[in-house]
C-alpha cells in the first residue's frame, strides 16, 4: 500500500500547502512580527521543495542552495527585526496598517 | 517506515503552520513556528539531508527564533487587537487569495503531472552527507560561499546602524528647525557609520547616553 520511499509529489504537496499558509498569513495578519514569521514559513516551503528535488535527482546542489537560502534568511530576519524595533520606537506600534508614513 | 514518518511530520508541520498564522498571541505563534521548523528538520532527515536537518534546528529553531522571541518580549506585545469591518474585509480577501493559490497548486498536481524519472542511486557508497556538502561547498560553490560572508557582514553592520535609532550618537541640537524632518547632520553622519564597523559597533553606548 505504502511506497517504499517518499514520493516526490508528497514532499512537493506539503511544500505547496505550507507556502499557501505563509501567503495567507502575510495577507491576513497585521502584526509585523507574525507577517515576518509567515515569510519564514514561505522560505522554508521553498527549502523543502529544493531538498525534495535534490533527493529526486540524487544531487547535492539543491541542498547547497538551501544552505544559502538559510543564510540569507538569517540576515533578512536580523535586518527586518531591527526595522520593526526602530518603527516601534517611532510609532509605538507594530501593526502594519497603522504604519502609513508613505501614504500620500 | 519512512513514508509513515513523513506523513506524521508533514501533518505536524501543516498544523503548526496553521497555528502560527491563526493564534492571537505572537509568543505562541513563535513557539508554534519552532515546532514547524523542528518537524521540517525531521522531513529533511527523512529526505537524506542530514546536514540541513541539523542546521535547520540550530539556525532556525535556535538562533532565528530566539531573535523573534527576544524582539516580541522587548516590545512587550501581549496580544493582537483585532476588529473593524475593513479588517474583516481584508481578512476575507486574504483567505480567498489563499484558497485560490491552493486551488492552483492542487490543479497542477491533478493534471497528470509527473516529475520525470528519478535518478538512480549512486553505485559507490556515498560519503557522509556533511562531508559531501563540504566538498561541494568548498569547490564548485566556493565563490557564492564567500559572497555569503559579505552578505552576513553587511547585514550585521546594517542592523547595528538601523537599530541604534535615528539620532544615535549625535548630540542634541538645541534649535533644530521643525520643518525639516531629516537634518543635514543626519545625512552627513550616515555614510561613515556604514563604511566603518568599529564606530558603528561602539555606537549603541553613545545612543543610550544621548537618549
Amino acid at each position: 500500500m505504502l511506497p517504499a520511499s517518499i514520493p516526490l509529489s508528497w514532499a512537493l504537496a506539503v511544500s505547496a500547502v505550507v507556502f499557501v499558509i505563509g501567503v495567507v498569513g502575510v495577507l491576513v495578519r497585521r502584526n509585523a512580527l507574525v507577517i515576518f514569521m509567515s515569510v519564514e514559513l514561505m522560505l522554508n516551503a521553498g527549502n523543502l521543495a529544493f531538498v525534495a528535488f535534490a533527493r529526486h535527482m540524487q544531487s547535492l546542489d539543491g541542498q547547497i542552495f538551501v544552505f544559502f537560502v538559510m543564510t540569507v534568511a538569517a540576515a533578512e530576519v536580523a535586518v527586518g527585526l531591527a526595522i520593526i524595533v526602530n518603527m516601534f520606537r517611532l510609532r509605538e506600534t507594530v501593526f502594519v496598517d497603522e504604519i502609513n508614513l508613505l501614504k500620500g | 517506515m519512512a513514508p509513515v514518518l513523513f506523513v506524521g511530520f508533514a501533518l505536524l508541520l501543516v498544523l503548526s503552520s496553521v497555528m502560527v498564522i491563526l493564534h492571537k498571541n505572537p509568543v505562541t505563534s513563535a513557539l508554534f513556528l519552532v515546532s514547524a521548523f523542528c518537524s521540517l528538520a525531521g522531513i529533511y532527515l527523512l529526505l537524506h539531508a542530514e546536514f540541513l536537518g541539523m542546521v535547520q534546528v540550530i539556525v532556525y529553531a535556535g538562533a532565528i527564533m530566539v531573535l523573534f522571541l527576544f524582539v516580541i518580549m522587548y516590545l512587550n506585545l501581549g496580544r493582537d487587537v483585532e476588529g473593524g469591518l475593513a479588517l474583516a474585509l481584508r481578512r476575507g480577501f486574504g483567505y480567498l487569495v489563499g484558497l485560490g493559490l491552493l486551488g492552483i497548486a492542487l490543479t497542477w498536481f491533478a493534471r497528470g503531472w509527473s516529475a520525470g524519472p528519478a535518478a538512480p542511486p549512486p553505485e559507490s557508497p556515498a560519503p557522509g552527507n556533511t562531508q559531501a556538502i563540504g566538498m561541494l561547498l568548498y569547490s564548485r560553490y566556493l565563490f557564492p560561499f564567500e559572497i555569503t560572508s559579505v552578505v552576513l557582514l553587511v547585514a550585521m553592520v546594517g542592523v547595528i546602524v538601523i537599530a541604534r535609532g535615528r539620532r544615535g550618537g549625535i548630540p542634541e541640537a538645541p534649535d533644530m528647525p521643525e520643518a525639516i524632518p531629516d537634518t543635514p547632520a543626519d545625512r552627513g553622519e550616515a555614510p561613515p557609520a556604514t563604511g566603518a564597523a568599529p564606530p558603528a559597533a561602539a555606537a549603541p553606548k553613545r545612543s543610550v547616553e544621548g537618549s
